[in-house]
């Protein structure tokens, strides 16, 4: 990538967890946006923009959530949108400011959300009206569901097992017990997740994300206000998205562009991300990569969407430990995901714990060495992917 | 110290107009016990459900294609847990590519004994042969047909 640069200075997030009783939505976002801007060392006042990291209304049960939001982040008078692209938002609104950025609009912008999901109840009741009233929404389709379905046609395509499954189970796990932010931490074994009750064939409880609440926040600034303050940075050098269309039908039969057993939009996100980053060889340039994969099976489409596995190739991979910590190339050692899914950040989540890894500041779970890393972020019914490239 | 909670329902009742093209598919499925799917015009691609227009062209599409009864199954799923306001469980439903269509369409597998997962899931194996059922009282819905193992 050549000219101007964007760089983050600041990152806050909450220690995930199942409920929050403690703390309404706002206070929530409140708590995330000190954190963030405590870890830049700015004031409020400093904060020209704010891009507000919201998913669908319904899973918070406020209806455009970012009215009450705007106080949280203190952007009375300043530029304020908020975006929605499901789980991807985070990674979506990260992407907007650093447009404007570069744009020349603002110099400092902040992204900030919150999510409170454990509220509803059961998300899998939102999610399904995301489904076209016309055609689809009779029937009981969830992400759950919809992503049970792309397991079953990866297992077919490729002999994945639901042991494989297992496996990515007990990695993330391994990697959460290391990260204090995560939601859930403790250790499991293949037996555990396999002995978990089935949800949706193949994906069993164990292969779930959480429904987690906590928020998160970040601080990006232009190359020139970094060198000009004197600040610590990491740097945006890739930023790429990719759609997919709606019916799920489509990406299977005949003559489809994108099967849905794989993540091909995914693939084009990181694709069009490693570009501009000037990466061509992931494999050897990405040191670390949080992909967003909320159940176990999607996250082998999503490492071989971003180049670290050909396809079919990672749940052979996995065995051999290549996507642990100390492995090849290490996936999702927050967790990911799969250990905290507060949706409206998740994807924001993804993009921070790669700055903090490339940063050296991961803690507990940090990958040594670590100077490059890719992050990713899904929405919709697997249709709207986000991908970022963070360099030290 | 006491933290409390408030309890809030949303309960919204929506009519969504259908348009022409899934008004015409839905009346065929009530009346005639047949599924219809468009053809778009450029690649000549069987679309079920029907579409008003190609989403790689934009273009409208320009037939009607009779489609099934008989199918196969390109991917399914076995639910074992109550969600709310969802299906009592188990149920298992999916995608059925119908013979003389070019992508799949979603519906209910029936007919099957779900109480073994891995048994049930072998028989829904993608590629397994399906029939479509229709209801013997049918108002315009997609649950107004199912599939069963052919």
């Amino acid at each position: 990538m050549t000219g101007p640069k964007v760089g983050i200075i600041g990152i806050g997030q909450s220690d995930f967890k199942a409920r929050r009783r403690d703390a309404n939505y706002t206070e929530l976002v409140r708590e995330a946006v000190a954190l963030a801007l405590a870890d830049a060392k700015r004031g409020l006042e400093d904060i020209e923009a704010v891009v507000y990291s919201l998913a669908p209304d319904a899973l918070l049960g406020i209806g455009n959530a970012e009215r009450l939001g705007v106080d949280a982040v203190g952007a009375r008078n300043k530029r304020f949108m908020r975006i929605n692209t499901g789980g991807s938002t985070g990674l979506s609104a990260l992407a907007a400011a650093h447009s404007h950025i570069l744009a020349g609009a603002c110099d400092l912008v902040m992204v900030a959300g919150a999510d409170k999901v454990g509220e509803c109840g059961d998300s899998q009741t939102i999610l399904n009206k995301i489904w076209d009233p016309t055609y689809e929404r009779a029937l009981p389709l969830g992400t759950i569901t919809m992503l049970a379905m792309s397991g079953i046609r990866y297992m077919h395509k490729y002999g994945m097992t639901q042991e494989d499954m297992a496996r990515i189970v007990v990695k993330n796990r391994e990697h959460a017990s290391l990260n204090s932010h995560a939601h859930l931490r403790d250790l499991t074994t293949i037996d555990e997740v396999m002995n978990s009750r089935m949800i949706s064939w193949p994906v069993k409880l164990f292969d779930c994300c959480p429904q987690s609440s906590g928020g998160c926040a970040m601080v990006l600034a232009s190359e020139e206000y970094i060198t000009k303050n004197k600040l610590d940075a990491v740097w945006i050098t890739g930023v790429a998205h990719s759609s997919e269309s709606y019916f799920i039908g489509d990406r299977m039969g005949n003559g489809f562009t994108a099967d849905h057993a794989d993540a091909q939009a995914l693939g084009e996100a990181c694709s069009r991300a490693y570009k501009m980053a000037g990466v061509t060889d992931p494999v050897k340039q990405i040191d670390v990569a949080e992909m967003y994969a909320p159940f176990s099976n999607t996250e082998f489409h999503a490492i071989e969407a971003a180049g670290l596995a050909a396809l079919g190739q990672s749940p052979a991979m996995l065995r051999e430990g290549y996507f642990k910590i100390g492995g090849g190339n290490p996936v999702n050692p927050s967790g990911g995901t799969l250990c905290s899914n507060a949706i409206a950040v998740t994807a924001m989540v993804r993009v921070a714990e790669v700055a903090l890894q490339v940063w050296g500041r991961a803690g507990g779970h940090q990958v040594k060495g670590a100077k490059r890393g890719i992050a990713s972020g899904n929405g919709g019914d697997h249709q709207f992917f986000g991908a970022m490239v963070v360099e030290a | 110290m006491e933290l409390m909670t408030r309890t809030e329902n949303w309960n919204i009742t929506y009519k969504h107009a259908l348009g022409e093209t899934a008004s015409w598919f839905f009346t065929q499925i009530r009346d005639k016990q047949e599924i219809y799917g468009r053809r778009d015009p450029k690649s000549g691609r069987v679309l079920v459900p029907p579409r008003a227009f190609s989403d790689e062209t934009l273009e409208p599409t320009n037939e009607w294609v009779k489609v099934g009864p008989k199918g196969k199954i390109e991917c399914f799923t076995i639910v074992y847990e109550a969600f709310n306001n969802l299906p009592d469980p188990p149920y298992a439903f999916g995608y059925v590519l119908l013979e003389g269509a070019d992508t799949a369409i979603g519906g209910y597998f029936k007919g099957i004994d779900l109480s073994d997962g891995a048994a049930a899931a072998a028989k829904l194996a993608i590629g397994t042969p399906v029939i479509t059922r229709f209801a013997k009282v049918r108002t315009g819905d997609v649950l107004d047909f199912w599939f069963e193992l052919a």
